[in-house]
């Protein structure tokens, strides 16, 4: 077995310095070494979506990055989103809407939709339904969660930039 | 989104609402855990020492066992455990009854862990706990076995001939009407036959008769969470099992009988549920994980991945499906006839019986007669899947129904209109209806926009469908405890799998006057709460939403006879109404006197149980328009509404959720989904790219027309929801794909494909 590495990186605003075996992805040091249960283990290939959280920005299913390539990085999870008092506007968006039924796709949507909202801040429902199709939901049917997104970024649109500033 | 309802309708607009919670949208009890990351689901759940697990599975769709050798992965370092099915006690041929249906305990104690053969790809045979998931994978892979490979039978039609390989030594054909069993081992587990009038007269009566052959490919329900169970076998013989599933109770009964030990041994832990469409309540791991955790000393959580949950678990048959209906010159129908063969799996069990009762579900037919084969082939024993068994048959009947309209030149949907199943129909299989809303779901796509709309690009078209499913009533429990400032905490045993924590409290709430906030609503483990039976058949707003209702009688009826106490008056003077105790000369919301009650007297604790079997029976129609691109065969999807009578709607965002996501599963079905098989059994798609659900790239919005015919049969009128809209859309689609580019397509998945070989063929 390879020996361990020490990995250092930025979880949330936070220096964060664990071990990390070659072999792990960054899904299992975040689930099982920071028990960051929020990013969830779907189809262990990149084909669901729901262990997406922001690499430097980016959404990223971790399921398909090593922990040790997550050294010097940014990164972003569910648990980071809300602000201490309340819920980001997506994740408003998301209850408000109903957008959810089982809930295990819902951390991967919401931190995807926040990064595509990033990124373009007044999308289409084409250009939504372009971008989420990597994240997977089998209760939805996709409509609630299409709306959610659609909502979440008027939202957005009308918070003071310092608002928007500390969500990101 | 459009809402009918036929009594507020009547009742004219500027009428007080019937109700003050049923109806509205609260935001979920669960809402903020399950958008911060917080809700803890099945590979959530971290135990204390806890060890990994892993399955050695079976390479081979089909062969015997000759041996198995534990011995390189037992030496591994780090390796705490091995189990293997003589782990297991020997279940003989019992039978257990579990709620909604019984198992032969030797097939699913098989199918947790092969005893003597491997009947698909994937089956479970050995596994393993170790001190971490990498090396109880390692270990899985060091166990040998030695296999005697036979041939394996993965069609239903080749199953049932006498010259087929027998999966099961011990299964011979039931007659399910008598009870009378064959002589010689089969694959044909069981034969349904029902009938109805006399079909001879009724096929001479008609003026056309349509006969068409079917086929439709195993589907699997998809949920995005892996199955995993987390066991720990304390010392003192005491099971806890912390598992996501549909019902606790089931997964308790079935532990206990599979490891041979008493019910109230075993305690099981509902995690939160990551899906499920009938696909969770099997157990396949929580059996090996408790032998593990014996064996180990430590609690086990074992946990599949993608490739385990599409080979291993049980998907939905697919089948061979002949339908023969005739109509009379004015579009009566006359006859139906129907013969199908449903694949079981390795193990009987197909949803037969009940897709052989939906087959003409829809229609009020005179004569008719259905014939129904269960059917074991090498692939995975199946399980339900939303509308077990209904989907495939409607996909059936409504391509004849639509072949029948274009003979008699008549619409679709006034020939649905004319022969629809109402109330008192009676059904090929015996059933007479109730009150039902098939009509005004015909009538809500007929009156809709999208249905008044006329299509007018090439290649384009629109097709229409209906569906139907029985739900189901069964036993539920749930306990109402009053705090002492009034707001009450709601114990369910129905696991929560897509926002019915609320839809019970919200039923709660109205009964006793409270707002759905004031109510705490918490699923609980088997030892909190009664006997709940699963989150299954549309049952749970429907039956723990009555159980939460006699939760609110009950208290009602402690807080009339203890207030009458209190103000020292006779009980008869003291009613309790609109949320408020009233006395001669007093009167007291509940909060009030929760308050005064708990502080001065003992606590206050409501019981409501329910055991009904009127839910009431559930139907919707669902149109959508489509295009086809002629050089490839794929079908586009324009719009889609579906229209469902939902009896009331309690929280009508979950019911449009419910409705919109299940009519997305039946497109998946219905265009693209299927398990692909090479010639020894293996499956070739085992992921989620292979085997494609829809993405939201995929679809428009799906429109929800909530129809509400309240069911008499439920003090709020509820009809379950979830099933039915599943039913409907792999029929509407292939009627729409005829509409569009003259095909008839009679096999699914409508893929690429398939549709462009009956476009080359044209």
């Amino acid at each position: 077995m390879a020996k361990k590495r020490i990995v250092t990186a930025t979880i949330n605003g936070r220096e964060e310095e664990f071990l990390c075996q070659p072999r792990q992805t960054l899904l299992e040091i975040l689930r099982d070494t920071l028990s960051l249960t929020g990013a969830k283990e779907g189809c262990s290939n990149g084909n669901c979506g729901a262990c997406t959280v922001l690499v430097d920005g980016r959404a990223v299913n971790t399921c398909m990055v090593l922990g040790v390539e997550a050294d010097g990085t940014d990164i972003e999870t569910i648990e980071g989103l809300a602000p201490g008092d309340g819920l980001d506007p997506i994740q408003e968006a998301f209850l408000g809407n109903a957008a959810l039924q089982c809930g295990i796709c819902t951390p991967g949507y919401i931190m995807a939709a926040k990064a595509f909202l990033d990124e373009n801040p007044n999308p289409t429902e084409e250009e939504i339904r372009f971008a989420m199709a990597g994240n997977l939901c089998r209760c939805t049917g996709y409509d609630k969660i299409v709306r959610a997104i659609q909502e979440a970024a008027e939202k957005r649109a009308g918070q003071p930039a310092s608002c928007q500033k500390e969500t990101v | 989104m459009a809402t009918i309802d036929e009594t507020k309708s009547a009742e004219g607009s500027d009428e007080t609402p019937k109700y003050k919670v049923i109806g509205t949208r609260p935001i979920r009890h669960d809402g903020a855990d399950k958008v911060t990351g917080r809700a803890l689901y099945g590979a959530d759940i971290k135990v204390k020492g806890m060890l990994y697990g892993a399955i050695h599975r079976s390479p081979h769709a089909h062969a015997n066992i000759k041996s198995i050798d534990t011995s390189k992965a037992e030496a591994l370092p780090g390796v705490r455990a091995v189990a293997t099915s003589a782990d297991l006690p020997e279940p003989g041929d019992k039978i257990a009854e579990l709620g909604e249906g019984s198992v032969v305990l030797n097939h699913l104690s098989s199918n947790n862990l092969a005893r003597t053969k491997v009947l698909y790809k994937g089956h479970s045979i050995a596994a393993v706990a170790a001190d971490n998931i990498h090396i109880a994978r390692e270990a899985a892979s060091l166990i040998e076995v030695e296999y005697e490979l036979l041939p394996p039978v993965l069609d239903v039609m080749e199953a049932m001939s006498d010259e087929a390989p027998v999966l099961n030594p011990d299964v011979r054909t039931e007659e399910v009407a008598t009870g009378e069993k064959g002589d010689k081992p089969t694959n044909v587990a069981k034969r349904f036959l029902f009938e109805k009038g006399d079909i001879e007269k009724g096929f001479a009566e008609a003026k056309y008769v349509v006969e068409r052959e079917f086929r439709t490919s195993t589907v699997h329900q998809g949920y995005i969470e892996p199955h995993v169970a987390t066991v720990l076998w304390n010392n003192d013989g005491q099971i806890t099992v912390w598992t996501p599933t549909q019902g606790t109770f089931s997964v308790r009964q079935q532990v206990a009988e599979l490891l041979d030990v008493p019910l109230a041994r075993v305690k099981v832990v509902p995690a939160e549920i990551g899906g499920g469409f009938g696909g969770k309540i099997s157990v396949y791991l929580a059996p090996a994980a408790a032998v593990l955790s014996r064996k180990s000393g430590a609690p086990v959580q074992l946990v599949m991945d993608r490739a385990d949950v599409l080979q291993a678990t049980g998907p939905t048959p697919g089948s061979y499906i002949k339908i023969k209906m005739g109509v009379d010159a004015e579009g009566h129908l006359t006859a139906a006839d129907a013969w199908m063969a449903y694949e079981a799996g390795g193990y009987p069990g197909a949803p037969i019986g009940a897709g052989a009762m939906c087959v003409f579900s829809c229609y009020d037919i005179p004569n008719g007669r259905v014939e129904g084969f269960d059917v074991c082939v090498n692939k995975p024993r199946t399980n339900a899947y939303r509308a077990p068994g209904a989907t495939n048959a409607a996909f059936a009947t409504e391509g004849v129904v639509d072949e029948l309209c274009g003979k008699l030149g008549m619409s679709p949907i006034d020939f649905r209109l004319l022969n629809a199943s109402k109330e008192g129909t009676r059904r090929i299989d015996g059933v007479v209806y109730p009150r039902v809303g098939l009509v005004e779901t015909l009538e809500a796509i007929k009156e809709s926009e999208h249905f008044k709309t006329p299509l007018t690009g090439k290649n384009q078209g629109r097709g229409i469908g209906s569906g139907f499913w029985f739900n189901a009533g069964l036993k539920s429990a749930v306990t109402a405890t009053v705090n002492s400032d009034g707001s009450v905490g709601l114990l369910e045993g129905s696991t929560d799998i897509g926002g019915s924590r609320t839809a019970i409290a919200m039923q709660f709430a109205e009964a006793i006057g409270l707002a759905a906030e004031d109510i705490k609503p918490a699923v609980v483990d088997t030892d909190s709460v009664g006997y709940t039976d699963v989150t299954g058949g549309s049952r749970v707003t429907y039956a723990t939403g009555w159980a939460a209702y006699e939760a609110a009688q009950d208290l009602k009826r402690q807080i009339i006879a203890r207030s009458a106490e209190l103000w020292d008056v006779d009980p008869a003077q003291v009613s309790y109404e609109d949320g408020h105790v009233i006395g001669p000369d007093k009167k007291a919301c509940f909060k009030e006197i929760a308050v005064e009650l708990s502080a001065g007297g003992e606590p206050l604790v409501g019981r409501g149980v329910s055991n009904h079997n009127e839910p009431g029976g559930a139907f919707g129609t669902h149109v959508v328009d489509v295009e086809v691109d002629p050089d490839t065969g794929k079908v586009d999807i324009l719009r889609y509404t579906a229209a469902q009578d939902c009896g009331t709607a309690i929280h009508p965002a979950y019911v449009e959720g419910q409705i919109q996501g299940g009519a997305v599963q039946g497109i998946g079905w219905g265009l693209n989904e299927e398990y692909w098989y090479d010639k020894e059994g293996s499956m070739t798609n085992a992921n989620f790219l292979d085997y494609r659900i829809p993405t939201c790239y995929d679809l428009p919005m799906i429109d929800a027309i909530i129809v509400e015919v309240p069911n008499p049969g439920h003090p709020y009128g509820v009809r379950g929801v979830g099933e039915v809209p599943i039913v409907p859309p792999p029929a509407a689609l292939a009627a729409a794909i005829q509409d569009a580019v003259g095909v008839q397509m009679t096999e699914l998945p409508m893929s690429p494909p398939r549709v462009l070989h009956e476009l080359l063929k044209k």
